[in-house]
């Protein structure tokens, strides 16, 4: 990438930092899901070659919308969504589908799911794929999520779907928690991913797209799935696999072979790096500070040959001081 | 009723109750910094958790006997051991906050 090209790249990237929060867009280029920051997504649909080159919008991840945190790092987390709905609905092509990767409530509370179904009703995208995150299933009985986004999985959690010739993996790994573990599948679930797999022609690009990262992040912190590795075999032969994640409010990104992990960034507030401070709580900054604070937050991991795009947030992150 | 007596009423309520907490032994456990305190305490004993972090937490039985609801901060939770025993709790949360309640049986 030519000098130009990197600060072009960094300058995108800060604006994107600017709206404190955003999601992520995938498109599908060439075969290969290419994760792009959000505030380049107004130059997808049109008909230049930029845009022509990228491909066309699939889907808009969303994560951690945390509805119903008041607290010093964010006391705005509806604005911050509103503004992050404003982005996508902004878009000059809008992405098929919407999928939230969880936490979309902070207390499992009955009005911060309702307020959060307003919200993200906004989107002029309507296909919204959920999966729930910890946070989501903290009522004593666990159905407030289930009563609201229950149906598609049949009350499991756990569901797939097609779109566009893409096969998409919904999972749940915030339910059978042991203590002192990490998040758990479980052999039913897992044994389900084998099922729906076989079969499959091994060029369908897969998305698996669950709350908890999908592979140890930071086992301090339970930021992982403790039987996560069972879920790779079954998907190894696959020639494209896409793995999103939440829950650690910014980006860390992995590739193993064919498989591509990336965790979003949160529209609610961001969290400390792995093993900075007591725990992965709220990252209270200056509020001047909090849209840079996110972004510097966002790590990838690893510059992924084909995520040209994804590379944004690396670079922002080098060239920030 | 008439008021007088009504007074009264309340008055030796009132005692009763009072009477009635002070021989209920309570303990009181803060949740901070992603961390339980390990305890030991009498049966009977009701052990409220009180969530001092600014993120929210759950307090749960491993056994499943018990189950807070989602602790914002400064929210607390109580639960009264009755039987002696050992107690595993974890936060659903932070599956890795876990602590032990030690319950002896009573003096």
């Amino acid at each position: 990438m030519s000098q130009d090209k990197l600060l072009q790249s960094r300058r995108a990237a800060l604006k994107c930092m600017a709206y404190g929060g955003a999601g992520t867009l995938f498109v599908l280029a060439g075969g290969v899901l290419t994760p792009v920051d959000l505030a380049l997504a107004g130059d997808y649909g049109r008909s230049d070659a930029k845009a022509g080159r990228l491909g066309k919008p699939l889907f808009v991840q969303i994560s951690d919308t945390h509805i119903g945190f008041s607290k010093e790092a964010n006391p705005d987390v509806t604005g911050t969504l509103n503004r992050t709905i404003d982005l996508v609905n902004g878009m000059a092509e809008q992405p098929a589908l919407i999928l939230h990767t969880g936490d979309i409530t902070h207390l499992s509370k009955p009005a911060e799911f309702d307020l959060a179904q307003q919200l993200l009703g906004r989107l002029r995208t309507t296909e919204l794929h959920t999966v729930p995150g910890e946070h989501d299933t903290t009522d004593p009985t666990v159905t407030e999520y289930f009563s609201r986004f229950g149906k598609a999985s049949g009350n499991k959690g756990y569901y797939s779907f097609d779109h566009a010739g893409v096969h998409f993996i919904a999972l749940i790994n915030v339910l059978q928690f042991k203590a002192g573990g990490l998040g758990t599948l479980g052999p039913e679930q897992l044994a389900w991913v084998t099922a729906d797999l076989k079969g499959r022609s091994s060029s369908t690009p897969i998305v698996v797209f669950a709350h908890m990262p999908l592979w140890t992040v930071y086992e301090p912190w339970g930021w992982g799935t403790g039987d996560a590795d069972q879920l790779l075999s079954p998907l190894r032969r696959f020639g494209s696999v896409t793995v999103l994640n939440g829950h650690i409010h910014q980006i860390v990104q992995k590739v193993e072979g064919n498989v591509t992990f990336h965790t979003a960034r949160s529209t609610a507030y961001p969290q400390p790096m792995a093993g900075e401070g007591t725990g992965p709580g709220p990252l209270k900054v200056a509020p001047e500070l909090l849209p840079t604070m996110l972004g510097v937050t966002s790590v990838t991991a690893r510059p992924h040959p084909h995520a040209l795009m994804l590379s944004d947030s690396t670079l922002a992150q080098k060239g920030d001081a | 009723m008439n008021p007088r007596r009504f007074k009264i009423y309340l008055g030796l309520l009132g005692l009763a109750m009072s009477g009635f907490v002070a021989a209920e032994p309570e303990s009181k456990s803060l949740i901070k910094d992603f961390k339980f305190t390990p305890l030991a305490v009498k049966a009977g004993t009701t052990v409220t958790w009180v969530n001092r972090d600014d993120e929210p937490h759950t307090v749960v039985s491993d056994t499943g006997l018990f189950r807070s609801g989602g602790l914002d901060t400064n929210e607390s939770f109580s639960y009264r051991f009755d039987k002696p025993g050992t107690y595993q709790i974890h936060c659903t949360i932070h599956p890795r906050m876990v602590a032990t309640v030690v319950v002896s049986p009573p003096s």
